[in-house]
């Protein structure tokens, strides 16, 4: 790497670079209807009142949120086919695979936020929507999924998809497990032709532009809803 | 059609309820009135299992609330429920808001459902305000939905739940004639309220609550007439002074 820079790189292999890009919104959104759809049971599981199954789920969200990302990451990818090994006795450990093993620690870790932000929400809703929908004979399931939830769900919003952008940037963490992520795509063509400097410009760029943008489209969902509320 | 056999309620060492007793036959219409933190509200939630009571047992059309074996959902579903704060579905519109549990707990149709609501949002002078969602309606606009709303599903009893305390003045009354003309076509009511205008012109019966305690449960002449407490006098004269 020398002091000139040739942004020119950047040009040559941008169709590889799309590529990973698209992984990584493939990833983000994957993750994040799944640790939403998870998150949610676990946020109904912390607030039911069946104590073991709310200590539980409880135990699950600090677990998450006590240990960092790129940890939870490793913990899946390497240890969590040798823990399957010893548990069922094969003799080799299962092939996850580094792609599958991401989708499933993200949904896994991300669930565990998705979770606080949805128990927020479940109860900023007033008791006495349930007990409406209660004494109309909806049942316990339906009384959240047709009153509780979608109210919930509305309500917070905005906070679920600023999580969805932390969550697209801490998708980035990927690439150490060689998956060509955006990330990932850019750092093997910096590596390959020694552009660290203008690839990782780049991705900064890119990063920085998406994210900015969305974090204003938020804004302005955030001031529509308290208007409609 | 309710039968209320020695109830007694606690929320951890307090005790809301001692020992109530009382029944609501069929197309009576009885008043529960008393201070505020009397139990009253409390007492009509256990009706119908919205509120869990420790001891005592309530009947409603042969039916016990408080049994592990009760399907209260379908129990429920038979028993309309009128908030005080409305608690209309506020993502829901008008219509939906009469529907849904028509469709999802009766199982009739859209179509079937829909008809009915709108008969029922015509009755209490609704009707152009199908499309529209609670949070444009007044207050007293969304109690008679709520009314409508607990109709749709053919209840055999309505339960009241101070349902004007929090409207303003000048809405208290379009709401209590919707009420004064259900009472008079035969519906099972029982009333919590403060209105005794109401409870004057079409209570059968009034209940006087106190502490958690029936204190007076008597006809609506003996009531006004002559109450026999003085804990009920007292309540008497403090609000039908104005």
């Amino acid at each position: 790497m020398t002091g000139d820079l040739d942004f020119e790189i950047v040009g040559h292999t941008l169709p590889y670079l799309i590529t990973g890009l698209q992984y990584t919104v493939q990833l983000t959104l994957i993750a994040a209807l799944g640790g939403i759809l998870f998150g949610t049971l676990l946020a109904m599981a912390r607030l039911s009142s069946m104590k073991p199954l709310a200590m539980l789920a409880a135990g699950y969200v600090n677990l998450m949120r006590s240990i960092p990302l790129l940890l939870v990451i490793f913990w899946f990818y390497f240890l969590l086919p040798v823990i399957i090994q010893s548990v069922m006795g094969w003799e080799r450990p299962p092939q996850i695979g580094a792609d599958r093993s991401a989708y499933i620690t993200f949904i896994m870790f991300e669930a565990a936020y998705f979770c606080e932000i949805m128990r927020a929400g479940i109860q900023s809703i007033a008791k006495g929507q349930v007990g409406a929908a209660n004494a109309l004979g909806l049942n316990y399931w339906q009384s959240m999924r047709l009153i509780v939830l979608p109210q919930a769900f509305r309500n917070m919003l905005p906070v679920l998809l600023t999580q969805t952008i932390i969550l697209f940037q801490d998708v980035s963490l990927v690439s150490l497990l060689n998956v060509t992520d955006f990330v990932g795509a850019a750092v093997k063509v910096a590596q390959r032709d020694s552009r660290v400097v203008e690839m990782y410009a780049f991705v900064a760029v890119v990063y920085f532009v998406i994210c900015y943008c969305l974090s204003i489209l938020v804004k302005q969902l955030q001031q529509r809803i308290a208007i409609i509320r | 059609m309710i039968e209320i056999n020695n109830i007694s309620k606690w929320y951890g060492k307090f005790q809301v309820l001692t020992h109530c007793t009382s029944k609501v036959d069929k197309g009576e219409v009885v008043v529960v009135c008393g201070p505020s933190g009397s139990g009253k509200s409390t007492l009509i939630k256990c009706v119908n299992g919205l509120e869990p009571f420790q001891a005592g047992e309530i009947i409603v059309d042969g039916i016990s609330v408080g049994a592990k074996q009760t399907d209260l959902p379908k129990l429920r579903a038979r028993i309309g429920m009128v908030f005080q704060n409305f608690e209309l579905f506020p993502h829901l519109s008008i219509m939906e808001n009469l529907t849904l549990a028509q469709i999802k707990v009766l199982g009739r149709s859209k179509e079937e459902a829909t008809a009915k609501g709108m008969k029922l949002l015509e009755r209490v002078g609704l009707a152009e305000q199908a499309p529209k969602f609670p949070g444009q309606l007044s207050g007293g606009q969304q109690q008679r939905v709520a009314i409508a709303r607990a109709l749709a599903m053919d209840p055999i009893a309505m339960l009241f739940d101070e349902p004007t305390s929090a409207l303003d003045p000048e809405m208290i009354n379009e709401v209590l004639d919707v009420m004064v003309e259900l009472a008079k076509e035969g519906m099972t009511m029982m009333v919590v309220t403060h209105e005794m205008g109401f409870a004057r012109k079409v209570a059968h019966r009034v209940i006087f609550m106190d502490k958690g305690e029936i204190v007076e449960d008597a006809a609506k002449e003996d009531f006004f007439g002559k109450p026999r407490s003085e804990r009920a006098a007292h309540f008497l004269s403090k609000i039908l002074n104005h």
